[in-house]
């Protein structure tokens, strides 16, 4: 029995006018790269140590994490540039110290990059001072943290109405927003908890709920789910993606594990030893790695879980006798497996306009999936 | 041989004591021998510090200064005039609050004269009578938490108020109600300071070590000289010496506060003040309250020290009813200062874990309902007083205030029950004691004493060469070194000797007790909160009862140090115990162990970082308690201390003196904390 559930779910009952919906998204998603980035980060770099500064302009932009750690410094992150776009989800991943969160903080400048500019709306916040900072945080950020980070000597509802407070809401208008939020993140009936009454996952629900409190433009999520049991993990991947739907944030998400990277993400930057080694959309990261450690990574993934139908398509061939059945080239092939394995006929791969681009049997299908695991190894595309 | 003794501690220790032992028998006793004592080189210290206060107090940096009376300006010292202002201000906080409480005209002369007030007998602030305080006590209690602690604190009062001992333990409330705000105060802020710069806390550190060694006579000397004599010193001193746990606890607090909960703070977009007081502080809670109560402790502990140098109240009686014998008297005095002890702070404890809920919807009524309370015992213990007024002609008004020592006494009945012990074991308690003092006591003494002072170096900076290398053994030797440049060597000796018996003994009961303990969760909470309770005693109330049954004598001093000194023992034990994982338990249970053998060989060496740190503590409580024993009479550093309090120039010598028996203190520390740290990274419990 195979659970499919999550942002791309669909059942083999589900009709075809779903698939047009699935259809039309990708499009929706590209339009967006059309705007204007809310994040963007130019050569950002970020070292620890006492002469960091000195030894990075001696380098000339050109860091060598051993000759650094030589000279008691250590490279969080190395020469970082990308974009983030509005509503667009962007996943960092990477193991254990390879800089994620340490990018993550310097883009909410919880700790000062050392070199480079990051901008959020245009504005570069590594030259705003403490006030205007501040006057960010209150009115455009959010962050949620791996260990929640809960006020321990608050309520569920005062720690959700932490960041209005600070912000000058009045009690009332606070604590009604903040019940509001509760509402939002289901935990009615919890307010006069305190966070050590809480299981981790209802903790987290309060994380949420608090970065959530201000209406935040911009989402940070810091291996959120990481400290939950998997099962409550992929609840809360469940929700995120639920509230997302509703919320469309952008959104700067930590994570080191891949499968949750591959499940949430618009586009993921993988990063290693603080350089990001590539920032593409699953698909492409899994088709086309970038460099021998990606590959690595992506090697045990189960393409159908991030490949579109189209990479295993035949021409069409009209003489063909094919089912009723079409299917938007741009479907990923785990959630239309099954409807493509019961019918008898080839079944037609359509693009946005509804042309007929090509054709799928069942037996390409069942050859992704079980077929080559043996050489798995080997082969690095399908 | 080499390889067998630089893998086993235990051999090289016993290497030291043979060493130590030949050393001892072998070095001959001679006056002029350097192996035997070295020479007071450090003898001029004490006068120079004496100088140097003296200038700094009478010719350093002179000011002019208007003065009023002779209407022209003047030349004053600096210094003086900052500390008298400081007085100043303190002892005007103090009579403020005593004025609240008791009644009287210093608040009004302050911002009159007494010429005015002479004149105007009608200006005169009434105290509140005690019905008024007991009752506002118990509304305090249960607003901050519920009807239990209403009870007690009400009872504490009424108790305090009914046994006559109403003036004094005002007047010590008044003093605490000062010192210990002021105290909280200073050590949050310089906790947050050391914790804003790592060189303030690298300077601080030290600083603090010692500061929480040095006995508190010592802090009295220097305060007696820059401040005078009085209520006042008595609450500069207090503060002083509750001080630095506070600081250190802020510190230890605000370490501990998970980064991440500080980065919630920040994105939640606090300003760095809003991010201090909303989230550091109170994340942080747990260690600052055990800091606000060491406080508390502090303040009650020094209650009778204060004393010494001016500061009234009921430690001050107790003083002079423990000097005059009245153990009865003494006893009752005891209850009140551990009385307000607990209640302050449980008060203080309620007060930091309290929580606003809001949904209730309150109308004024219940809003108000505490203020509403007050109002209402206020006006009727008001009434009461004026009834009083006329039930009361002749006599004192008890319903107003009742006058010191006209309450109701147990004194005959406690005297009684000290005289009939005295009567029916006289013969057996005076044959213990005099054979415990000949036998025992004296003979430890004696071979103290005897040790040459190159004897002694090697076995202390052996000991610290064994366990954390040249480093340890050059702070130990140097710390030794200080105080056998000194003249009191001997007195050192004797300290010593007091502590090391007492140290010895506490740490077997406790550790005794403490396992024992441990076996079961109800015996585990009992005993744990009996130590709690214990704690809360100042150390001179332990004197008051052994005092009942050995008198005046060494085996009182030491039984005294003993029950002391165990509470440290005892709690650590029970807590490194409750440390070992519940897995090594089962793990221990599936190799088939039996219970004395999972005892020696899991659970002892897994909390044995605890215990060493639980015997350090034991040895600081002891050192503070051989100290305090100094007021019934020892013969050691104490003493001298003492002596000093009552000598013109005793600054120099009471300084030193305070930093010898620091020093024992801290040279020990750093064997004992070292050798935990390092079974501590050994069993990778950092």
């Amino acid at each position: 029995m195979k659970t499919v559930a999550g942002k791309r779910c669909k059942s083999a009952s589900d009709t075809l006018h779903q698939y047009e919906t699935e259809l039309k998204k990708p499009m929706a998603s590209e339009a967006k790269y059309q705007n204007e980035p809310v994040i963007r980060c130019e050569s950002v770099y970020k070292i620890f140590g006492d002469n960091a500064k000195r030894m990075l302009k001696d380098s000339n932009g050109v860091v060598d994490a051993a000759k650094f750690q030589k000279a008691d410094c250590i490279v969080g992150v190395n020469n970082a540039s990308f974009e983030v776009y509005p509503g667009e989800l962007l996943i960092i991943m990477g193991l254990s110290g390879s800089g994620k969160s340490t990018l993550l903080r310097c883009i909410s400048r919880l700790t000062d990059a050392t070199a480079g500019k990051i901008f959020i709306e245009g504005e570069d916040i590594l030259t705003m001072n403490n006030k205007k900072l501040i006057q960010l945080r209150r009115s455009k950020m959010g962050m949620v943290f791996q260990s929640f980070a809960l006020l321990p000597h608050k309520t569920v509802l005062e720690n959700i109405a932490f960041p209005l407070q600070v912000k000058g809401v009045s009690t009332p208008d606070s604590i009604q927003r903040a019940k509001e939020m509760i509402d939002l993140v289901s935990l009615s009936g919890r307010e006069n908890y305190f966070p050590r009454q809480l299981s981790g996952g209802q903790q987290q629900r309060v994380g949420i709920a608090r970065s959530l409190a201000i209406e935040p433009d911009i989402w940070f999520l810091d291996e959120p789910f990481s400290a939950l049991d998997p099962l409550i993990r992929k609840e809360m991947q469940d929700e995120f993606l639920r509230l997302q739907g509703v919320l469309s944030k952008t959104i700067l998400f930590v994570t080191h594990d891949f499968d949750e990277a591959l499940r949430l993400a618009d586009r993921i930057a993988i990063m290693k030893d603080g350089i990001i080694e590539q920032l593409d959309t699953p698909a492409n990261i899994v088709l086309n790695p970038a460099t021998e450690y990606v590959r690595k990574f992506t090697e045990e993934v189960p393409r159908e879980k991030v490949l579109k139908i189209e990479t295993v398509m035949n021409a069409y061939d009209p003489a063909e006798d094919i089912a009723d059945l079409k299917i938007s080239k741009d479907a990923i092939i785990e959630t239309v497996a099954e409807v493509v394995l019961n019918s008898d006929k080839p079944v037609s791969i359509v693009d946005s306009t509804g042309q007929i681009v090509g054709m799928v049997r069942s037996s390409d299908v069942v050859n992704l999936l079980f077929g080559g695991r043996s050489n798995n190894t080997t082969g690095t595309t399908s | 041989m080499m390889e067998a003794l630089k893998a086993r501690k235990y051999l090289q220790f016993l290497l030291l004591i043979a060493v130590f032992l030949l050393m001892y028998f072998f070095i001959p006793r001679s006056e002029s021998s350097l192996l035997w004592r070295l020479p007071p080189l450090l003898n001029w210290l004490p006068l120079t510090i004496n100088n140097a206060v003296e200038f700094l107090m009478n010719d350093w940096w002179p000011i002019e200064v208007w003065d009023p009376d002779i209407e022209e300006f003047e030349q004053k010292p600096l210094l003086r005039e900052i500390t008298r202002s400081i007085s100043g201000v303190v002892l005007f906080m103090i009579e403020f609050v005593r004025e609240i409480l008791l009644g009287g005209v210093k608040t009004i002369v302050t911002f009159t004269s007494w010429d005015w007030v002479t004149e105007n007998q009608w200006a005169k602030w009434p105290g509140l009578p005690w019905t008024v305080v007991a009752g506002g006590a118990a509304i305090l209690g249960y607003a901050l938490s519920g009807i239990g602690l209403a009870v007690f604190a009400g009872l504490a009062l009424v108790y305090i108020a009914v046994f006559g001992q109403w003036e004094p333990s005002m007047q010590t409330l008044s003093f605490v109600l000062i010192a210990a705000p002021i105290a909280i105060l200073l050590g949050l802020l310089l906790g947050l300071w050391a914790f804003k710069s790592k060189r303030v806390e690298k300077i601080m550190d030290p600083l603090l070590n010692v500061a929480q060694i040095v006995p508190h006579f010592s802090y009295l000397i220097p305060v007696m000289v820059f401040f005078g004599i009085g209520d006042h010193a008595g609450a500069i001193a207090t503060i002083i010496f509750a001080t630095p746990p506070m600081v250190r606890l802020t510190l230890l607090g605000l370490k501990k506060v998970p980064p991440e909960v500080q980065e919630a703070g920040l994105m939640s977009g606090c300003t760095n003040w809003q991010l201090l007081r909303r989230v550091m502080i109170p994340t942080a809670r747990r260690d600052i309250l055990i800091g606000v109560n060491q406080v508390i402790m502090q303040c009650l502990a020094m209650v009778v020290i204060a004393s010494l140098i001016g500061a009234k109240g009921l430690g001050n009686d107790l003083l002079i009813a423990l000097n005059r014998l009245r153990i009865g008297l003494a006893l009752e005095i005891g209850i009140c200062i551990v009385l307000i002890a607990i209640v302050l702070d449980r008060l203080s404890l309620a007060w930091a874990n309290k929580q606003t809920d809001y949904f209730a919807d309150e109308s004024f009524k219940q809003k108000h309902k505490y203020s509403l309370m007050f109002l209402l015992v206020f006006v009727v213990g008001v009434a009461l007083a004026f009834l009083g007024s006329f039930i009361f002609k002749k006599e004192f008004n008890y319903l107003y205030l009742i006058p010191h020592n006209k309450g109701i006494t147990t004194e005959a009945f406690w005297q009684a029950g000290v005289d009939w012990l005295w009567d029916t074991f006289f013969y057996t308690l005076k044959a213990f004691n005099e054979w415990f003092i000949v036998d025992v006591l004296i003979p430890i003494k004696e071979a103290f004493l005897g040790m040459p002072v190159i004897a002694t170096f090697t076995l202390a900076m052996g000991a610290g060469f064994i366990v954390g290398g040249i480093r340890s053994a050059l702070i130990v030797g140097g710390l030794l070194l200080f105080i056998a440049l000194t003249d009191w060597w001997d007195r050192a000796l004797i300290t010593t000797y007091l502590m090391s018996v007492a140290v010895v003994i506490s740490s077997i009961l406790g550790i005794t007790i403490g396992t024992l303990c441990a076996q079961n969760k109800t015996t585990t909470r009992f005993i744990l909160t009996v130590c709690d309770t214990l704690q809360t005693f100042p150390s001179f109330i332990y004197l008051i009862p052994v005092m009942m049954l050995f008198g005046v004598t060494d085996t009182s001093v030491l039984i005294a140090i003993v029950v002391f000194a165990t509470i440290p023992a005892t709690r650590y034990t029970v807590e490194g115990l409750r440390s070992v994982p519940e897995a090594l338990h089962d793990a221990g249970s599936m190799s088939g162990v039996n219970r004395l053998q999972r005892w020696l060989s899991i659970e002892l060496p897994m909390s044995f970082p605890h215990i060493a740190l639980g015997i350090n503590q034991t040895v600081v409580f002891a050192l503070s308690m051989v100290i305090i024993g100094a007021l019934i009479g020892t013969d050691d550093l104490g003493q001298l201390i003492l002596k000093s309090l009552s000598d013109k120039a005793g600054v120099g010598n009471g300084l030193i003196l305070g930093l010898c028996v620091a020093f024992i203190g801290l040279a020990i520390d750093q064997i004992l904390r070292t050798w935990a740290n390092q079974r501590k990274q050994a069993l990778g419990m950092d």
